[in-house]
């Protein structure tokens, strides 16, 4: 019988294995050397912050995995023998495998400042790291967070819980403005600064200082500034996790290459998840998408072409959400920081500075590109059909409330909106 | 993760931790419980009514103030920070002190009311005779324990209903619920019923339906209904339309909701004041299995019981015209085979196989035990005497489960271990929701991140996310609608919904998100 090994237990290795389990009889053994059991990283968060146990983040009984045959091993893999489709432990006997699929996922970057190794300077990913946090928050009253990004407002989130002092610092002029257009990426600063987290936008870090325990004592900003603190987040994205896969034949460059059937340059090799980069990008997409729904979304193809039914990687519409302190956000299709020639954005805020909505448009055609909300939530499923059938922005915005998923009772603002967009397409050029 | 017990003043807070108002608060409330404490200890206080306005006061301003401190001032939202730190919510010290406390407090109540103060000769003391004078002022009588106890719960559901609204304030739904859960306990089971009374009118609370209200068809309440006249005849004729013809039509179009988490005491208790316990309540699948056999089993011990009320009640009134005993076995049997036909004829393909044998296996039982019945023209119905059979039914169900479990046991086992597993109205609307509501839990395309949060505090123990993940709409006869897992949830991917039949229960192949062209068919299966 075919053995198909998957290194990784996170959404990407364990979304491959149902699919292939749900089609095939084959015999499936997914390694990973973080936790015995696939949990959901998205929320280590609230472990920490005492909403959840770390038993509530499977989403599966451990009864699952042995009733579903799919063999699970806790090791860290050394080495590949990719010739002899061998795999080598740390420790223990190695492993054949007929199919390989690398889900290997990512690790927190770090960009070669000075102390960055020192004790009390983390990220957060794995589940090591949210133990590692429960360690070094122990009697620590203030902590600096590096990068602006969603790791980096949870944390923050995580640590205002147990009421520890919080800079944040972000290198653009607004919350993740890499990503957010600044009107939007400005309206976030401003909740998160309302929830007591000194935000120092424009500044980076330099580096960071030791106390004579060799333990993080404060860090130095761009701006010259010295600021104590018991604890540095480095939150500044994340890159492949291939270290071990590095000088050996198999194609790599920032990740895993693959192609659009995320193959790997070996046969029988595959890449899913945060570890792979396409070889050629799909559409607008970024060649390495570290997303949860694009690791699910990798998952579940890769389960149909290793059970028989080839298919290429197509994600369809952009889409992705996060919460930033108490405001949901939500995106569908494209929404650029900075808009050229080609798109044109319209903001509805709220008065309470709560709720948000960009539109994105081509002014030539009037097509729809793709919407940022936040605080009120959309309907998948509508804006991924206005999309895929070109609707203009006209029609999006007579028909918003089509796509509200607000719970029941809620107030609408889809008259306000309509209404705030109609005076805005009629003088363009805002 | 091991719990948190670094707080050495040093570092910053706990979020567990009270603040000082909140300790202050808390002080206050105690205060008002104290008073309660001394009247138990039969502390015969000079001015009752100055000491139980005194006591109920400081209870309510107690939890106003701790409340106030807990949620304003900050920004509106989900605020669960702590919650399995505590020792009070995480099955702690706190949390059995609670329980066992609550669960002495109901063995006291149903069993030994003497030791509140309750005399059958003479005035009364303790803690009910505090109450009397409420009593006098409401429905002209002097308190019993079951006064006692309505005043006290329903004081709980407001103050902890201020605490609801205020906690989720963010959310609409939750306020008008919570709004309603305490019009219907204040007015429906609290006021109306003790005003009834002083109009000299049988004790009625129109929102308690049949099976919940197991005494309704019991032969002293007919007859205080028949003895009334015309208004007694209307609150009768209003329970049986209620049970058969209301509620079905309300659940179908917005799923057993409208009573569960809206208008009933026991969900308004569990709502409110068992709030703090919601992500108590088992998620497992063993779980889930029991809770499917526990709550069939005493809706099938509610049925036989009260067919046998009721065939003695006739009995004892042999010269009712052409509703005899017979006629009524046979319409009793008739109707339970026609509701077994129309599922089975209808709706067997949404039925699992062990709820299909369940129904069948309760079906035969129950009509054997009717034909045994009527063959043998026994005077002993259903080999007991239907009195006894609803006085275990009081002692096993309505005391020991709704209440001493129920209730005692929020803090351990969570808010809504009596709805789930003993309901036998539970069960009569979750089987009407799963078979034909309209009501849904949709979730959004593939925006689902298998956090947890819906199923972690889902008080009904239903593993929501198992749904979430796979894109499935949620029909569960269990749920009750509370609306938390769509509140909780970080990514707006779950929302109450009523709406068309077809196409209710899906499951998607492929996720939204990823175009798999090849499953554009399989998607289109609909129901």
């Amino acid at each position: 019988m075919e053995h198909i090994v998957i290194i990784g237990n996170g959404i990407a290795g364990i979304t491959a294995a149902r699919h292939i389990r749900k089609r095939s009889d084959k015999r499936i053994t997914v390694i990973s050397a973080e936790s015995d059991h696939f949990f959901s990283r998205t929320a280590l968060m609230y472990v920490y912050m005492g909403h959840m146990t770390y038993e509530h983040l499977k989403p599966y009984e451990d009864w699952f995995w042995e009733k579903n045959r799919i063999e699970l091993k806790k090791a860290r893999v050394e080495k590949i023998d990719f010739k002899e489709k061998m795999l080598c432990f740390s420790l223990g006997e190695p492993m054949k495998y007929d199919t390989l699929v690398l889900a290997t996922g990512s690790m927190p970057n770090k960009f070669g400042w000075e102390g960055q190794d020192l004790k009390g300077v983390q990220g957060l990913v794995s589940l090591q790291d949210l133990e590692l946090l429960e360690e070094n928050t122990q009697n620590c009253r203030k902590a600096v967070m590096v990068g602006g990004g969603l790791i980096g407002v949870e944390m923050a989130e995580m640590l205002r819980t147990r009421k520890i002092e919080v800079t944040f610092l972000v290198r653009e002029n607004g919350f993740w403005a890499n990503v957010l257009p600044q009107h939007d990426a400005q309206l976030i600063s401003e909740h998160i600064s309302s929830h007591g987290v000194d935000l120092r936008h424009n500044t980076t870090l330099d580096k960071i200082l030791a106390d004579e325990n060799g333990r993080a004592r404060g860090v130095i900003t761009s701006d010259g500034e010295e600021i104590q603190c018991d604890l540095v987040g480095l939150c500044t994205g994340v890159t492949p996790n291939i270290e071990f896969l590095r000088n050996t034949e198999l194609d790599t460059d920032k990740g895993i290459l693959v192609d659009q059937y995320l193959q790997t340059n070996i046969p029988d090799v595959y890449a899913i998840g945060d570890c792979a980069q396409q070889r050629t990008p799909i559409g607008l997409r970024k060649p390495v998408e570290a997303v949860w729904y694009t690791g699910r979304m990798m998952g579940e193809t890769l389960g149909q072409t290793l059970t028989g039914n080839k298919i290429p990687y197509k994600p369809g519409n952009w889409f992705n959400s996060a919460k930033f302190f108490d405001i949901e956000y939500q995106t569908y299709g494209w929404v650029h920081t900075s808009p050229g020639e080609k798109e044109q954005h319209l903001h509805w805020v709220h008065k309470e500075r709560d709720k948000l909505i960009t539109v994105a448009f081509d002014p030539s055609t009037n097509l729809f590109l793709g919407i940022n909300t936040y605080g009120i939530r959309m309907r998948h499923e509508v804006f991924d059909r206005w999309l895929n059938e070109g609707k203009s922005i006209q029609h999006v915005l007579a028909n918003l409330k089509e796509a509200n998923f607000d719970p029941e009772f809620y107030r609408r603002y889809e008259k306000e909106i309509f209404n705030s967009f109609k005076e805005n397409l009629q003088q363009p050029q805002l | 993760m091991s719990k948190l017990e670094h707080n050495m003043s040093i570092t910053g807070d706990t979020p567990g931790g009270l603040s000082k108002t909140q300790r202050l608060a808390s002080g206050i409330g105690m205060l008002g419980l104290f008073i309660l404490l001394l009247a138990i200890a039969n502390v015969n206080f000079p001015n009752k009514t100055l000491f139980l306005v005194l006591s109920i006061t400081l209870i309510t301003v107690g939890t106003i103030i701790f409340t106030n401190d807990a949620y304003r001032g900050k920004h509106p939202g989900i605020k669960n920070d702590g919650v399995w730190f505590r020792s009070m919510t995480a099955r702690g010290f706190w949390a059995w002190i609670t329980g066992i406390t609550l669960t002495l407090f109901y063995i006291v109540l149903y069993w030994y009311p003497e030791y509140l103060g309750l005399n059958s000769d003479g005035a009364n003391t303790g803690i009910i005779a505090l109450f009397d004078p409420l009593s006098r002022f409401i429905s002209g009588y002097p308190a019993s324990q079951w006064f006692v106890y309505g005043t006290l719960y329903t004081l709980a559901i407001l103050v902890f209903g201020y605490k609801f609204i205020l906690k989720y304030r963010h959310n609409n739904y939750e306020i008008l619920r919570t709004f309603s859960v305490m019009f219907f306990q204040l007015g429906f089971a609290f006021l109306i019923p003790e005003i009834l009374i002083r109009l000299n009118q049988p004790y009625f609370n129109p929102a308690n339906l049949w099976p919940l209200n197991y005494d309704f068809f019991a032969g002293y309440k007919m007859e205080g209904f028949f003895s009334a006249g015309t208004i007694g005849l209307l609150m009768f004729g209003f329970g049986i339309v209620s049970i058969f013809v209301i509620s079905p039509i309300l659940t179908y179009k917005y799923g057993k909701r409208w009573y569960c988490s809206w208008v009933c005491g026991c969900g308004g208790l569990a709502e409110t004041a068992g709030d703090p316990y919601r992500h108590l309540s088992d998620k497992s699948n063993f779980a889930w299995k029991v809770e499917r056999w526990v709550i069939h089993s005493v809706l099938v011990f509610v049925v036989v019981m009260t067919i046998a009320v009721i065939y003695s009640f006739l009995l004892e009134n042999p010269s009712d015209s052409w509703f005899t005993k017979d006629v009524f076995l046979w319409l009793s049997a008739g109707f339970l085979t026609l509701i077994f036909a129309l599922i089975m004829i209808f709706k067997r393909e949404q039925l699992a196989k062990d709820a299909k044998y369940g129904a069948i296996g309760y079906l035969v039982i129950i009509l054997a035990i009717i034909s045994l019945n009527y063959l043998s023209g026994n005077y002993r119905i259903f080999f007991f005497d239907g009195h006894q059979l609803r006085a275990w039914y009081g002692f096993l169900i309505g005391a020991a489960f709704s209440g001493v479990i129920g209730v005692g046991f929020y803090p351990i086992f969570g808010n809504r271990v009596w709805c789930r597993f003993g309901c036998p109205m539970a069960a009569v609307l979750g089987m009407q929701q799963r078979l034909f509501s309209k009501f849904r839990i949709t979730t959004n395309g593939g925006q689902c991140i298998s956090c947890g949060n819906c199923s972690t505090y889902c008080e009904m123990g239903i593993d929501v996310r198992a749904y979430a993940q796979k894109g499935e709409n949620i029909v569960r006869s269990s749920c009750v609608g509370c609306g938390i897992c769509s509140a909780v949830c970080p990514r707006g991917v779950l929302k109450l919904e009523n709406g068309p039949l077809k196409g209710r229960i899906n499951s998607e192949e492929v996720l939204l998100g990823n175009d798999v062209d090849l499953l554009d068919l399989l998607n289109q299966k609909g129901e």
